[in-house]
């Protein structure tokens, strides 16, 4: 066995897949396990810390995220099922715990972050056998996971290896959908104009779902799909995977 | 306005001295590893230019002159202003055919002639340092016996360049002949004739200096 | 606080119901994004420009008072004249000043943000003195009595109808026509005249060489050479940060400003000035002045992190790349520089009294950061502005404008509960079992509805399914 390949990885499951999404945890969690990694899941976890973080409020993004931190204990990888949550601690938290006692122990957690499909694409070189029907998907990338865990082939790579899978790539693969946290209320119009272009991408490529590895550009992309009566739906990564290797859920 | 020298200096020396700035030495190995063989160059800067609209026109040490004459005559040029002073300004006037455009000398400051040289000057010729592969450019000194409008104000402008003064790169050009240690009034790069996508993107070539550049290689 | 808040979120609105607009944008923006992704295909040497862009961006703020006063010195020695100014008052005093000395009546001026900064063309007409510009883009809206759109491409919001329209409505001899060569031709013979008879010239610095004293100006047009060698006066404006230590510095410098900004290997003319005319030469400005302005750039440098707004060599590809800014473009933002490098630094040098939504005006997608051609980290400087924004403090102008008792108390409130695991599985349960009975009236659900379906909290939650499958809590 790959010396490389922990035996045991923490779950930070994310606020926003708790309250919205808790299905695509469980799915995450099971893609683990399946590949015989023992999964623990601290029920003290809330959130990250992101939104006041963006919000201006670095204090109580602090108070959060150290509460987050006295969780982590074991140095065993840190799996995340959302680019933006898993960027903010991998990228933000060495700054956020700049000039605190725990400086040390929150470069090194970060240090050991990663986002699902990263760390099932390339730690666990996961390899999967497709057992649905034919279907046509699309892949929104969030920009999160793009642009701060360098995430970019790995969930598509991941897609190609389900063999009735056909992947149809946005044309703006790497435009925002309008999440952006506070954005899509602060700014709602902007936030609609740019989730509306994303649908209308969505439903040019002729896909029966939107999958993606971010509840935040899910819940707003699944929002415009739903208010719009669209038939595409919006489903997170791991859910996905595990239905399509395991039968339905 | 001395007090606001002294201080904005204060300021920035108080801030920097606070805080140093953390720098990371400028690695110019990028700049330094764009090479091209001799042959590749001119067929680089010849490919980049007329991507642009640039002409080429091919001539020898002995014939540029008349094959400079015999473009501007088809073009339909009717005045050529030109610089006596230099070397090329000598051989096109020894050479200058009867029948042609007529040669004017830019001999005296431009104040003397502005109007003329705005309204009734077709072309103009210019000499040039070299050019440039990477981003196919043409060097140009400026010099009191060859002024800087030049290049600029006539509707077509031709520059010769000499087959063997090729350059890889702008940083090349000047590390090499040590612009660092003196450097003219005015130096220029030219990529091709003036242009502009103002309008809705869409190019547009001559909006304020040439309309035409045309580049004759002398082998 | 003087100043009334600048309502993005209205401008943007009425921007957004523009779909002319909108299709411009989109149309320009799609275009500039593929070509300069283009430019820098090759992957290896996009990196190794960058780091060595960002390099000599460093260094150059890292001796920025040395390098200035050296710049001067060299400039001086050469017989350009150099002003400073602390504040755009002064720096237009100073131009006022010269063009009265020489007995102005006509300036022509080429593309410079510092000179849209301080308001000079209007500063000029009031004092008597017609100043027009002329880069083709920038003639277009001063037409139209308009502000600059985009820092490279000021006109970039018009389509070639309207431009059609506008040039025969303004220009005396104009016909209509909607010829792009037709139109650019009119502008080349209405303008010619105008740098003929010009007292002055009047330029943007794009990098100001310390070592040699001179000033590099990048264009495409040859309006840039025009207002820099006809008229006999030349005045050039920069911002204090335009200083960079060697000559060698300028071609990574230009080769990442003009394949950024409009994806060019290098534009048409790249232009560098070192001195007046001299004895015996037969052109060029008898004088050459240099305004150097601060116009709080100082005080952005002052603080460690916020400094590094001053690396931006102003191409403007953030612009390009922000989704923002391709949505609503950029009258909306109502500043000199619009976009993301706008976001950080108009805030900074206007307050965030009068600049505090413009941080808030941004997903934080981070494609400008990917972007940037010198590493600027703009989506950090963003979240440090929008933190200023609440906490009064000595770092930024006006810090703390936007502070709220009673935003900050929500945000109390959350941390207090989402720090505490006990209060956390209250709220959660409690949400869980209610939430989805929140009428879509109240407050940001309200917007958030507007185009979208109310997220449905699931009932149970990952901590609860986790639970009940025996996942191992340690």
């Amino acid at each position: 066995m790959d010396a490389t390949r922990p035996t045991t990885v923490y779950f930070f499951g994310t606020c926003l897949v708790d309250l919205f999404y808790p299905q695509a945890g469980m799915a995450g969690i099971e893609l683990l396990q399946r590949e015989g990694i023992r999964v623990v899941f601290p029920q003290g976890q809330s959130c990250c810390g992101q939104p006041a973080y963006n919000s201006g409020y670095k204090d109580e993004a602090l108070k959060v995220a150290r509460a987050q931190l006295a969780l982590f204990t074991e140095d065993w990888p840190v799996v995340v099922p959302s680019g933006s949550c898993a960027g903010m601690m991998k990228t933000h938290w060495p700054d956020l715990f700049k000039g605190t006692p725990e400086e040390a122990r929150a470069t090194a957690v970060a240090g050991r972050v990663f986002e699902l499909t990263q760390f099932l694409a390339n730690v666990l070189k996961v390899r999967l056998e497709d057992k649905g029907e034919p279907v046509r998907v699309t892949w929104h990338a969030s920009c999160h996971a793009q642009r701060e865990m360098g995430v970019t082939d790995e969930p598509k790579a991941l897609l190609r290896q389900l063999a009735n899978v056909e992947l149809v790539e946005l044309k703006r693969e790497k435009e925002c959908c309008g999440f952006g946290g506070t954005f899509a209320v602060r700014h709602p119009e902007i936030s609609a104009a740019m989730v509306e272009d994303k649908v209308a991408d969505i439903e040019g490529t002729g896909a029966k779902a939107v999958v993606s590895g971010d509840c935040g550009c899910l819940m707003n992309i699944n929002g415009a799909l739903e208010a719009g009566r669209k038939p595409v739906q919006g489903k997170h990564i791991a859910e996905f995977l595990l239905e399509r290797t395991h039968g339905t859920r | 306005m001395s007090d606001a020298r002294s201080s904005i200096l204060a300021s920035l020396r108080a801030s920097r001295d606070a805080h140093p700035v953390e720098t990371v030495a400028s690695d110019f190995t990028v700049l330094r590893e764009k090479r091209w063989g001799p042959a590749e160059r001119l067929e680089r800067v010849k490919r980049m230019m007329e991507a642009v609209h640039t002409e080429f026109v091919d001539a020898t040490e002995q014939d540029w002159p008349a094959v400079v004459q015999a473009f501007l005559k088809d073009a339909g040029a009717k005045t050529v202003l030109y610089a006596p002073a230099t070397e090329a300004g000598a051989r096109l006037e020894s050479s200058w055919a009867d029948g042609g455009p007529e040669l004017v000398r830019y001999d005296r400051p431009v104040d003397e002639f502005k109007e003329e040289m705005f309204t009734g000057i077709d072309a103009g010729i210019t000499q040039t340092l070299g050019a440039i592969a990477d981003t196919g450019s043409l060097v140009l000194w400026p010099s009191a016996d060859e002024p800087r409008l030049l290049s600029l104000v006539p509707h077509i402008h031709i520059a010769l360049l000499k087959a063997d003064a090729l350059y890889d790169t702008f940083w090349q050009v000047m590390t090499e002949n040590r612009w660092a240690e003196g450097m003219p009034t005015n130096a220029l790069l030219i990529s091709g004739p003036s242009k502009t996508a103002d309008i809705e993107q869409t190019l547009a070539y001559g909006v304020h200096g040439p309309k035409r550049l045309i580049v004759v290689v002398i082998r | 606080m003087a100043h009334a808040e600048i309502d993005f979120g209205k401008a943007s609105r009425a921007a957004l119901q523009d779909p002319q607009l909108r299709a411009n944008f989109r149309r320009a923006m799609d275009g500039l994004m593929s070509k300069r992704a283009a430019q820098f295909a090759d992957s290896a040497e996009w990196h190794s420009m960058r780091a060595l862009g960002a390099s000599v961006r460093l260094r150059a703020l890292s001796k920025l008072p040395e390098l200035l006063e050296k710049l001067e010195e060299n400039c001086t020695r050469n017989g350009i004249t150099v002003h400073w100014a602390s504040t755009t008052d002064e720096a237009n005093a100073i131009v006022l000043e010269i063009m009265l000395r020489v007995n102005a009546k006509l300036a022509v001026k080429g593309k410079s943000m510092v000179s849209e900064e301080m308001h000079l063309n209007a500063f000029l007409e009031k004092h008597g003195i017609e100043a027009i510009e002329a880069d083709l883009g920038e003639y277009i809206i001063q037409l139209d009595h308009e502000m600059p759109s985009h820092i490279i491409m000021p006109a970039i919001h018009k389509n070639t109808k309207q431009i059609a329209q506008l040039f025969r409505d303004k220009i005396k001899e104009a016909e209509y026509t909607e010829d792009v060569d037709q139109l650019t031709g009119l502008a080349r013979r209405v303008l010619r005249k105008k740098f003929m008879n010009a007292d002055v010239g009047i330029s943007g610095v794009n990098a100001a060489v310390a070592e040699t004293g001179t000033l590099c100006l990048v264009e495409n047009e040859g309006n840039g050479r025009m207002v820099t060698t006809v008229p006999p006066v030349h005045i050039a404006v920069m911002g204090l940060e335009k200083v960079v230590e060697k000559l060698e510095d300028v071609p990574p410098v230009l080769s990442l400003l003009t394949r950024s900004a409009t994806a060019q290997p290098i534009t048409t003319y790249v232009n560098m000035i070192t001195s007046p005319r001299k004895d015996g030469e037969k052109d060029g400005p008898r004088e050459i002045h240099l305004v150097i302005l601060d116009n709080g750039r100082s005080k952005i440098y002052a603080d460690e992190e916020l400094r590094h707004t001053l690396r931006c060599i102003r191409c403007g590809a953030c612009m390009n790349h922000c989704p923002v800014y391709t949505r609503v473009g950029g009258h909306a933002y109502q500043a000199p520089y619009p976009g993301p490098i706008g976001k950080i630094l108009v805030p900074q040098m206007e307050g965030l009294d009068k600049r505090g939504a413009m941080p808030h005006a941004c997903t934080m997608c981070n494609a400008c950061v990917e972007i940037c051609p010198v590493q600027i980290p703009i989506a950090g400087l963003m979240n440090r502005l929008r933190e200023e924004a609440v906490h009064p403090g000595p770092a930024v102008k006006d810090a703390g404008a936007q502070a709220s008792k009673a935003e900050a108390l929500v945000w109390k409130g959350w941390a207090a509960t989402f720090s505490s695991p006990t209060a956390y599985r209250m709220a959660t349960t409690v949400l869980s079992a209610v939430g989805n009975a929140a009428p879509a009236s109240l407050p940001l659900l309200k917007e958030w509805t507007s185009v979208r379906a109310k997220p449905r909290f699931a009932g149970r939650t990952l901590h609860d399914l986790a639970r009940d499958r025996g996942i191992p809590d340690v």
